[in-house]
């Protein structure tokens, strides 16, 4: 758990941060968005005192982060970064091995916990040896992700760490990043621009503007729920995607036509394959769910809900998007 | 050519005893010095790249260093180091310090933010930072620095047999002053060559792959430089220490001798010849010998008879009863054609004959030397003392080019000339003075670089010509035999004309402290020889 309060920090004469206070429970994802120069960065460096505040109390676990030596508050927790500073004088393995070596493990602890590691990242052991120009851009983020998390620290600090990647890539990362194992049990604080990026990620979300927050929420509170024209204005340019993204096709089940509908058809027989290969989840946000239709009339695809009745729904585009439409009204009307 | 080659290497293997030893001392007062500089550039290179703001102040003072003209340099030294090893080292410190500092700075600061921000984030101290990352990645910037320095040390170090350090300047210099081509390309060569070797094993050092080498070259270059340093200090300072002994005990006597006197007839050797002078001798440069003796670093010391400094440091000239030094009268020597270019050129120059003595030039000198009046002011001053001084008529006829050697007398002469030229002719006139040694000024006279410039009588016979002993032993210090020796002579081999002589002599002479000699009552070569036998 990590704590924020009244945390300020000037330089020079730019007031950088200004009264920051929130709380990232344990296991949370808290995205901080904003702007360039909005202070989401310089408030992310405070946490593990990269940067001194120069008022407020930050506290990770309920300790004060300034009991202890920066270094020795800084090995408990992993930091990733947008340019992801690996050492070009270390091999990949010297550069994963560099929070372990400080911590004294054994050669023999440190070389298990790489390669269980590599396994999960889906890193090739053959990398080990090479030097990070050697490697792409996407292996060299894995592999800063690895030596952040070789110590298996409790929290992890990321500073744009997508913002090398390109478009694509990005969103196939994102999928792969929420399934990450070894991440949903981490309370984490990423910082970024990307909206998108913090709705497809984000627990919570703290809106910053001009070194102040402007908003804690979800991403449903913010899209739905904005405090004030800034907040409104910040997700306008890429809102009809946001709504999107945060509507799940299970929260649009009751507005989706009744099971009555069902097409009794050869593609809901058992006998052909398993259901699972046969139905998407309605775990799905409509953004990805849309993926999956031609958008013809007759093209309908079929959502199963993992409980509850009317646990199986087939329906076309068309239908989807009334239901989203009506979704939509509920929520601006809430 | 092939008969050149076949005489420097004969004159390398003949000497090679010394040229091992100057060699060796060569590359033992740049090593030494390069450990120090990198003991002391590198810590203040790496504090300058934590508090940014003393960079510009450090930077700034070693750049100032480096601009200090090494001969002056090593003059400011020899009242706080004295001379020899000690004060070249220091010098050559200081002229190693400027790339090593920047590099280091340089490379610290131009290391990759993001790997320093990534090495703070994920837990190291300041001390592992730096050890880990910042030098390492910084090294090859560093090692290029160090590279600079080297190769600017191997070229400086030449200057050290300025102040007795010895090494491989004793040829080159003495080379040059001795118009021995030979004896410079004997010190040249092999200084060329260290510098290349050592810039090339350098180079090689910093294209390893520093980053799988990492510290332990850098460790490893300075490891091999302090066992070099250390190895080759005793062999460095053993002439050092020698010197020191002696000096102190008070009861024998150092000489301190131009690289120039030590390979003359009429110099080092018609001493031991002549008179079996037997004295421990330094090497040491003519700018810096006199104030050495003033600062009793040294005792003897082989000057100039009409040399300011005489008169500045209190200095004495002992007699030289068995007559070894041969005249030097001053003459103007002209080349035929340029007579002929310029007629009226001989009458002018000839106005100015017989009008300066000794007494008169030892002033003239002590005026530059000492009082620091410009060669310009001192010259007016004198021609308007004789009467001789015309307002110029800025006439605007064939330029005239006076050439002058590198010390204060001929800087006199030539601006004499000069207004002595301009008042009575319409000559324009360009002086092309601080032409080096004899050697220099003679190749620029008879190649038709100048026109005319002062010698001396017995460097134009024993430098220039050098005849067989039996005839210098015939003309013996006869003024006239050897005057009309060198003119016939010069006009045969050389087509030079030697105009009427000034009048002073400036020979070579052994001079030492006034109070010095009175005490040990030395006043001739003669008895300083029964004065360091019998001690």
């Amino acid at each position: 758990m990590i704590e924020l309060s009244g945390v300020s920090k000037r330089f020079g004469n730019t007031q950088a941060v200004k009264d920051v206070s929130f709380t990232v429970e344990s296991g949370e994802t808290m995205v901080l968005l904003g702007t360039s120069g909005c202070g989401k960065t310089t408030t992310l460096k405070m946490i593990n005192r990269l940067i001194e505040p120069d008022a407020g109390k930050i506290s990770i676990h309920g300790q004060s982060a300034s009991d202890e030596k920066p270094e020795m508050l800084r090995r408990k927790i992993g930091y990733v970064m947008q340019n992801i500073g690996l050492f070009p004088h270390y091999t990949i393995s010297e550069n994963i091995a560099i929070v372990p070596k400080l911590l004294k493990w054994t050669v023999e602890k440190t070389r298990e916990r790489t390669h269980e590691l590599l396994e999960k990242l889906r890193l090739s052991p053959d990398c080990l040896a090479l030097f990070p120009h050697e490697l792409s851009g996407g292996q060299q983020q894995r592999v800063g992700l690895a030596r952040a998390l070789v110590a298996d620290p409790a929290i992890l600090l990321m500073d744009e760490p997508f913002g090398a990647l390109d478009n694509v890539t990005r969103s196939e990362i994102h999928v792969e990043f929420k399934a990450l194992e070894e991440l949903k049990r981490k309370t984490i604080v990423m910082v970024t621009h990307d909206v998108q990026e913090a709705f497809d990620l984000a627990d919570r979300i703290c809106l910053m503007n001009k070194g102040e927050v402007v908003q804690i929420g979800t991403a449903k509170d913010l899209l739905y729920r904005p405090v004030n024209d800034f907040a409104r204005q910040f997700l306008d340019g890429a809102r009809l995607a946001l709504e999107f993204k945060c509507a799940r096709i299970k929260d649009l089940w009751e507005l989706l036509p009744q099971p009555a509908t069902i097409r009794n058809d050869a593609a809901f027989s058992k006998d052909s394959g398993g259901i699972k290969d046969r139905f998407q989840s309605a775990d799905l946000s409509v953004w990805l769910a849309i993926t999956y239709f031609n958008f013809t009339e007759n093209d309908y695809v079929s959502f199963i809900l993992d409980n509850g009745p009317g646990w199986i729904k087939t329906f076309n585009f068309q239908e989807l998007s009334q239901a989203f439409y009506r979704y939509q009204q509920q929520n601006i009307h809430e | 050519m092939n008969d050149r080659q076949q005489t420097l290497w004969n004159f390398m293997w003949e000497q090679k005893d010394k040229l091992v030893s100057q060699t060796v001392q060569h590359l033992g007062l740049t090593f030494t010095a390069l450990v120090l500089a990198i003991a002391i550039g590198l810590p203040l290179g790496m504090f300058i790249a934590r508090k940014r703001k003393w960079a510009s102040g450090v930077l700034g003072f070693a750049g100032v260093l480096q601009t200090i003209p090494s001969i002056a340099l090593l003059g400011f030294m020899i009242p706080l180091l004295g001379i020899g090893a000690r004060p070249a080292i220091v010098a050559l410190l200081v002229y190693a310090l400027l790339p090593i500092i920047r590099n280091t700075y340089t490379g610290i600061t131009g290391v990759n933010r993001d790997v320093v921000e990534a090495a703070n984030a994920l837990g190291m101290n300041k001390k592992q930072v730096l050890f880990h990352v910042e030098l390492p990645l910084a090294m090859p910037v560093i090692l290029a620095g160090i590279r600079t320095a080297a190769v600017i040390n191997i070229g400086v170090a030449t200057l050290a047999s300025f102040i007795a350090a010895g090494g491989l300047g004793e040829f080159i210099f003495g080379g040059i002053s001795l118009n021995n081509s030979n004896m410079i390309l004997a010190g040249a060569i092999p200084a060329a060559f260290l510098a290349i070797s050592l810039d090339f094993l350098l180079s090689r050092l910093q294209k390893l792959d520093m980053i799988k080498l990492k510290k332990i070259s850098f460790v490893g270059l300075v490891l091999i430089l302090a066992v070099l340093g250390y190895k080759l200090w005793p062999l460095m300072m053993a002439d050092d220490d020698h010197g020191h002994d002696v000096s102190s005990i008070g009861a024998k006597l150092t000489a301190g001798f131009t690289p120039e006197f030590m390979g003359r007839q009429d110099g080092d050797l018609g001493l031991k010849a002549v008179y079996g002078l037997k004295i421990p001798t330094r090497v040491i440069s003519d700018a810096l010998m006199y104030k050495a003796a003033y600062e009793k670093e040294i005792d003897v010391i082989s000057g100039y008879s009409t040399d300011g400094r005489l008169k500045a440091f209190d200095l004495v000239v002992l007699k030289d009863d068995k007559g070894i030094f041969p005249p030097y009268d001053a003459v103007p020597i002209v080349r035929q054609t340029a007579l002929k270019k310029f007629p009226q050129l001989e009458a002018v120059l000839n106005q100015l004959a017989g009008k300066i003595n000794d007494a008169t030039m030892i002033d003239l000198n002590y005026r530059t030397d000492y009082l620091k009046q410009s060669p310009e002011r001192v010259a007016k001053d004198f021609l308007m003392s004789v009467g001789l001084y015309k307002n110029p008529r800025n006439g605007n006829g064939e330029v005239l080019r006076i050439g002058s050697k590198i010390f204060g007398e001929q800087y006199i002469l030539a601006q004499i000339y000069r207004m002595l030229i301009e008042g009575n002719t319409n000559y324009q006139v360009a002086t092309k003075s601080g032409l080096g040694g004899t050697k220099i000024c003679f190749d620029a006279l008879v190649n038709d670089q100048i026109d005319f410039y002062p010698e001396y009588t017995g460097t134009g016979l024993l430098v220039l010509l050098a005849p067989a002993q039996s005839l210098l032993k015939e003309m013996g210090q006869d003024k006239e035999k050897v005057y009309d020796y060198v003119n016939k002579a010069f006009q045969q081999k050389y087509q030079v004309k030697w105009l009427k002589p000034i009048g002073f002599n400036n020979s070579y002479a052994l001079m030492m402290r006034e109070k010095q000699s009175k005490a040990i009552r030395v006043t001739t070569i003669t008895e300083l020889k029964k004065y360091i036998d019998t001690n």
